[in-house]
């Protein structure tokens, strides 16, 4: 199987976000960048596939040098090959920018593809667009939220994650899979995988190599804000005997909070 | 006009559909444009009336055979080809499992771009302005689309429903052709949770538990008290879906879902910030802990200092006598 996986490099889940407000961006000093971690969950399942059927596993990133690291982590997990499109915009929100920039990477250097596994979003944006729209672009089936896949010839099976349930999609190969937690435990990395990581190349493309002009590159997305919500006041905290804190609670969100 | 596609599942119209649908009309009346629905699939024309009675002026209808069983391909088709046809200014999907799939694709295949699950709409200058909350909640976005229509999924339980005012009004069949051989995955099978709960982003109480609970066990307190409450559902923090004491389905927070419900009730959590994100916006924020340092209690409107296993079962019985009264 030819395995693409698309990972993006995002402040891990920690992360207390400042504002730059006169940029209307993310203030990125003393942030940790990390694989986003859904992302794990999709390089594992390539891995997976990769040891149960053989085959290639290519991560590829689209962003600005700095993911390099995160391309050096799935190779370090036993990823074969790694790309970095070059892309040095800063984050758009523009979820079909980066689904063109995607798609055509698949098109001019990646083609015949079995399979493109993305985490279910980029944990940061959470926009939960961009695989859709490249499998949109590309003509690929998809299943989304995926917490069980299945591969048997030219065929899928992936459960996916609806409320209250699952549903069972049934798609043919070339497809396009996104990773929800539960698809399985990510491994980590061994020494062995990361000195051998550290050797391998990890070649890079460029927009402009790929064909890519303003009107596929300009955003769509006019920002007009960005805030951190208004905090919260701390309320009413209510200690002593429990059948007295619990009887003035219920009072509470019935009379006054009226929530119940 | 400002349209809205209307899922169904087993022969209804979603509720975060109608809450779509209530948002769209409310918009629309302020930039003077009319509020319709779309529904697609084999057999949904029955259903307009729902979306007439919410102000839908007209309640579109793509009936095939093909559209029976969910295809995101399939749809996507569909619903591309009634914008292609009735021009709407915008396009509106709940933020639900299925809008969340299809609406990109839609988006694709129109070549505009999409505010995903979206907590507010504001009308500006004429034109739409969308807020959505980015690092679940940690900021949020405020931002115009430049493209055309606007495309844009609403977060469920954020939105309103309106009130039931119309009754009648018009029904539009839109003909679309799937093409033979475009459909190259669909859903083939809906299973259903066994027990049928209600999911934490549905729920109009949540009940989460966490390390604090210091084992699977637990979670059965917590499952007795959100039966007690109408519309209720449980959740959980990492760490206890980390530890496998609960499915991860149930989880809260950044690597979970984001909830906003009328009432979050934290057991036994901390506060970790990437926790704290994913209830922030719940409307009101109830919390019981045994460590009154607890990062929780900052963000809670109400809190409980005291050992769970004594407080959540006497909570049960308590809500269970306010209720009957």
């Amino acid at each position: 199987m030819n395995i693409l996986v698309f990972v993006k490099r995002v402040p891990d889940t920690e992360s207390r976000i400042r504002i730059q407000h006169e940029s209307r961006t993310i203030a990125e000093d003393g942030l940790n960048f990390v694989i986003s971690p859904y992302d794990e969950y999709a390089i594992e399942e390539a891995l997976r596939l990769k040891e149960a059927k053989g085959g290639t596993v290519r991560a590829v990133s689209v962003g600005r040098d700095e993911a390099a690291a995160i391309l050096r982590k799935c190779l370090a997990m036993g990823a074969d090959e790694a790309l970095l499109v070059k892309d040095d915009a800063p984050e758009s929100y523009d979820g079909l920018r980066t689904a063109r920039i995607i798609a055509r990477t698949v098109e001019r250097k990646l083609a015949g593809a079995d399979l493109l596994l993305f985490g279910k979003q980029s944990v940061g944006a959470d926009n939960s667009q961009v695989p859709a729209m490249v499998a949109e672009l590309l003509g690929l089936p998809q299943a989304t939220v995926v917490t069980k896949l299945e591969i048997e010839g030219a065929s899928a099976t992936a459960l996916r994650e609806i409320e209250g349930g699952m549903e069972k999609v049934v798609l043919s190969l070339p497809a396009v899979v996104t990773a929800q937690k539960g698809l399985n435990e990510p491994r980590y990395e061994t020494l062995k995988g990361i000195m051998a990581a550290k050797k391998k190349p990890v070649p890079t493309v460029t927009l402009d190599e790929l064909g890519l002009g303003p009107d596929d590159l300009a955003s769509r997305i006019d920002v007009t804000g960005l805030d951190v919500p208004a905090a919260r006041q701390a309320g009413r905290i209510l200690q002593g005997d429990p059948a007295e804190t619990v009887r003035e609670l219920v009072r509470l969100l019935r009379n006054e909070a009226k929530v119940i | 006009m400002i349209a809205v596609y209307l899922e169904t599942r087993d022969g209804k119209i979603k509720k975060s559909s109608l809450e779509a649908l209530s948002e769209a009309k409310r918009r629309a009346g302020e930039l003077g444009v009319a509020a319709a629905a779309v529904l697609v699939g084999a057999a949904v024309a029955d259903l307009a009336p729902g979306a007439h009675a919410l102000g839908a002026a007209k309640v579109y209808i793509i009936e095939d055979r093909a559209l029976g069983d969910y295809s995101s391909q399939a749809y996507a088709v569909a619903l591309a080809g009634f914008a292609a046809e009735t021009k709407p200014s915008a396009l509106f999907f709940a933020a639900t499992a299925r809008g969340k799939d299809l609406a990109p694709r839609v988006a694709a295949r129109l070549g505009a771009s999409l505010a995903s699950d979206c907590t507010k709409v504001a009308v500006k200058d004429g034109t739409l302005e969308f807020t959505r909350p980015i690092y679940a909640g940690k900021a949020f976005l405020s931002f115009r689309l430049k493209s055309s229509p606007l495309l844009a999924t609403l977060r469920p339980n954020v939105f309103p429903l309106g009130e039931i005012a119309g009754s009648g009004g018009e029904t539009v069949r839109i003909d679309v052709t799937i093409p033979e051989g475009v459909v190259r995955g669909r859903v083939a099978e809906v299973i259903k949770e066994e027990s049928a709960e209600l999911d934490v982003t549905e729920a109009d109480v949540v009940v989460s538990g966490g390390r604090g609970l210091k084992g699977p066990e637990a979670f059965s307190l917590l499952r007795d008290l959100a039966a007690v409450l109408p519309r209720a559902a449980v959740g959980a923090s990492r760490s206890a879906v980390d530890s496998g004491w609960i499915g991860h389905q149930h989880q809260v927070g950044q690597t979970g879902k984001t909830v906003s419900p009328n009432l979050y009730l934290a057991v036994g959590i901390s506060g970790a910030i990437q926790h704290l994100a994913g209830m922030s916006s719940s409307k009101v924020i109830a919390a019981v802990n045994k460590d009154p340092e607890a990062p929780i209690f900052k963000v809670a409107d109400y809190g409980i200092v005291g050992d769970l296993f004594e407080v959540v079962p006497r909570l049960t019985e308590e809500l269970k006598k306010a209720l009957a009264e």
